[in-house]
């Protein structure tokens, strides 16, 4: 396909998108649950990304990210918070001196809070990234519930409001918290493929090789530990810019789980695959599969299975479908294309016709 | 005779109670070929593997361009169990790891070859290119460094014909037949810049004509790079057509060296390989 081909297609595909936005951004009362969907889709897929990076491209099992999302999303709010509105916020025990009357604009916070998870990160990274495969996992997994728990702890309710949270966090539009969310993926794209990105890959396939080409493994895995938490920090962040009020009990390995749930059902290794089943999932879990909570009625009977939770069974079922399915994830390890996308449209005709002749076959 | 571009002074490598290579001296000098040969289980790639920094030698030291690379002598738990030769003659520790090693100018091939198995052919040579190059991680991710990625794919892309897999540049590398696997790990290797390449084991597997072409493409690659080359081979066709000079390992025991006609007539090398008769 020509170069100017694509051109047109992806500034056809942007342009449709941000009418998109404009559409429900005017209409939001009516969409309300699509407006929801995406931004929340879109922030994990950020943190979905940035988890990728490290397992997918690196190679690097690390089942911390909810660790350094709690990290970001508090670094987030305690500087945000209007010094105004304070008073009402830590109504407990009050706000430290230190840090009452320090305020940061919305975008230097997001850097901060991405800045701090790093920071973490790094520190922990040269013990921790000693460990391969599982080990890691654990290690990671203990970070991450360490820092809930000290953030949750009474000891520091001047700081982060300990168990009761945070609120009052100023709102961002759904423009503001979109464009953040694909200006950090395109940063995270540009990373895996530059030359850094293609060392990441090479520890990801073999690692005694990657050091016989001289890449340094330690100082490697660092800084792909470094900027995937530094981005994990900043989906943090923006999850709560977007919900206006935390508290850590968000941040359970649930959503770790999560998060890992995304990557897997995206592909380890495309970073398409992440952002796209992020939106999937979001949807599928938050908003298509609503009916099934509700009670259901036909003719008369009561479907007895239609109660809350619901849902959720399907969620599983579906998801487990996906994997027989897609053994390696919606994208496996390849990126979305225009090429890819228009050969699968022509293709489909003769899947379904293939999969007809084989139940014919079958039959014979 | 040229300089003395590598040297190994009594390595010895011990594992647990095992003494796998045992006293080993070599010298590799500019320009040569050099090949390390013996039979099955002798401790050649362990002696390789201590050259390139993969393993920590129990004792001895290895001089690269007549820079002390690696020393080690026996501590710890090991000082009581040392089994070999010249305890105390060492008493230094210096650890350069892999990476280090090939920065300075040794490169190497892997007995089972280890290619980045999912990337493509022109993906295995380029990451080559990452450890020489400047640009930082931001420069890198925001494309400041064209000039420097341009010019590392065009020297990729020049290696690939000289090893001739530029067709194949696409194609991923362990959809490639085993022969032209074997060639990409060399110009993946050829592409970190070396002055020294060790090649383990590279006609492993390969039938006679493959192997008379890898004779021709090393001899090719070692004049048109200005390379020194050292190798495992099991191939003695390959290993007295190409060979300056020769070592023998036994049992981790250097057992001889020299050129290849002196090491086809030594007795203590026949013996090693065809055995001694019983009534002797």
């Amino acid at each position: 396909m020509k170069k100017t081909t694509k051109m047109i297609c992806t500034l056809i595909a942007a342009a449709a998108f941000i009418a998109l936005l404009v559409f429900l951004e005017s209409n939001k009362n009516k969409y309300g649950m699509a407006v929801t969907v995406l931004q929340k889709g879109f922030i994990l897929a950020v943190v979905a990304v940035s988890m990728n990076l490290l397992n997918g491209f690196t190679g690097l099992f690390s089942l911390g990210q909810a660790g350094f999302m709690a990290l970001g999303a508090y670094a987030y709010a305690i500087f945000t918070i209007p010094v105004e509105s304070r008073g009402s916020v830590y109504y407990i025990s009050g706000i430290h001196p230190a840090i009452e009357n320090i305020e940061f604009p919305m975008v230097v916070a997001l850097i901060f809070a991405g800045l701090v998870a790093a920071a973490f990160a790094a520190v922990i990274g040269f013990p921790v990234l000693r460990l391969k495969s599982d080990y890691l996992a654990i290690a990671t997994l203990g970070f991450s519930e360490i820092i809930r728990a000290f953030i949750a702890s009474p000891q520091m309710d001047q700081i982060t409001n300990g168990s009761y949270g945070l609120k009052s966090i100023p709102a961002a539009n759904i423009y503001m918290v979109i464009g953040l969310c694909i200006v950090c993926i395109t940063i995270m794209a540009m990373l895996i493929n530059s030359s850094y990105g293609r060392a990441f890959k090479a520890i990801r396939e073999d690692e005694i090789a990657a050091e016989a080409m001289g890449i340094n493994l330690l100082k490697h895995k660092e800084l792909a530990f470094v900027i995937s938490s530094f981005f994990a920090g900043i989906g943090g962040a923006l999850l709560a810019m977007f919900m206006r009020s935390i508290d850590s009990s968000t941040f359970k390995i649930a959503l770790t789980y999560d998060i890992l749930l995304i990557v897997v059902i995206g592909g380890m290794g495309s970073i398409t695959g992440s952002v796209l089943s992020a939106l999937l999932v979001t949807a599928s879990k938050e908003w298509w599969l609503r009916f099934f909570d509700e009670p259901l009625t036909i003719a008369g009977v009561n479907i007895p299975l239609f109660r809350n939770g619901f849902r959720m069974v399907i969620f599983s079922i579906l998801l487990m479908v996906v994997v027989l399915f897609y053994r390696r994830g919606i994208m496996g390890t390849n990126e979305f294309s225009w090429e890819g996308l228009f050969g699968l449209i022509k293709s489909i005709p003769k899947r379904i016709s293939s999969l007809f002749r084989k139940k014919e076959g079958a039959a014979k | 005779m040229s300089k003395t571009i590598l040297k190994v002074e009594d390595i010895t490598m011990q594992f647990g109670g095992v003494v796998a290579v045992n006293n080993f001296c070599m010298e590799v000098h500019e320009g040569e070929i050099v090949a390390l040969i013996g039979p099955n289980g002798a401790g050649k790639t362990t002696a390789f593997n201590v050259i390139t920094g993969v393993y920590a030698p129990t004792n001895g030291a290895v001089y690269f361009d007549e820079n002390m690379i690696i020393s080690n002598f026996p501590q710890g738990k090991m000082k009581k169990m040392y089994a070999g030769e010249n305890h105390g003659k060492y008493t230094k520790k210096v650890e350069k790891t892999p990476d280090q090693i090939t920065k300075l100018g040794v490169a190497r091939t892997f007995q089972n070859i280890r290619l980045f198995k999912s990337l493509t052919v022109f993906e295995n040579v380029l990451i080559a290119k990452h450890m020489r190059s400047k640009a930082n991680v931001f420069s890198a991710t925001f494309r400041m460094n064209g000039k420097e990625e341009k010019k590392n794919r065009e020297e990729t892309m020049k290696l690939l014909e000289i090893v001739g897999l530029a067709d194949l540049k696409d194609e991923i590398a362990s959809s490639l037949p085993y022969g032209k696997q074997r060639h990409l790990e060399i110009a993946r290797a050829l592409a970190t810049e070396p002055k020294l390449l060790l090649l383990d084991e590279p006609a492993a597997g390969m039938n006679p004509q493959e192997t008379d072409e890898l004779t021709a493409f090393i001899k090719r690659i070692k004049e048109q790079f200005g390379l020194t080359v050292f190798m495992i081979e099991h191939h003695m066709d390959l290993v007295m057509e190409i060979s300056d000079r020769i070592y023998v390992l036994d049992f981790g025991k250097p057992i001889a060296s020299g050129t290849p006609d002196e090491i086809q007539n030594n007795k203590r090398v026949i013996e090693a390989y065809l055995g001694v008769p019983e009534d002797e």
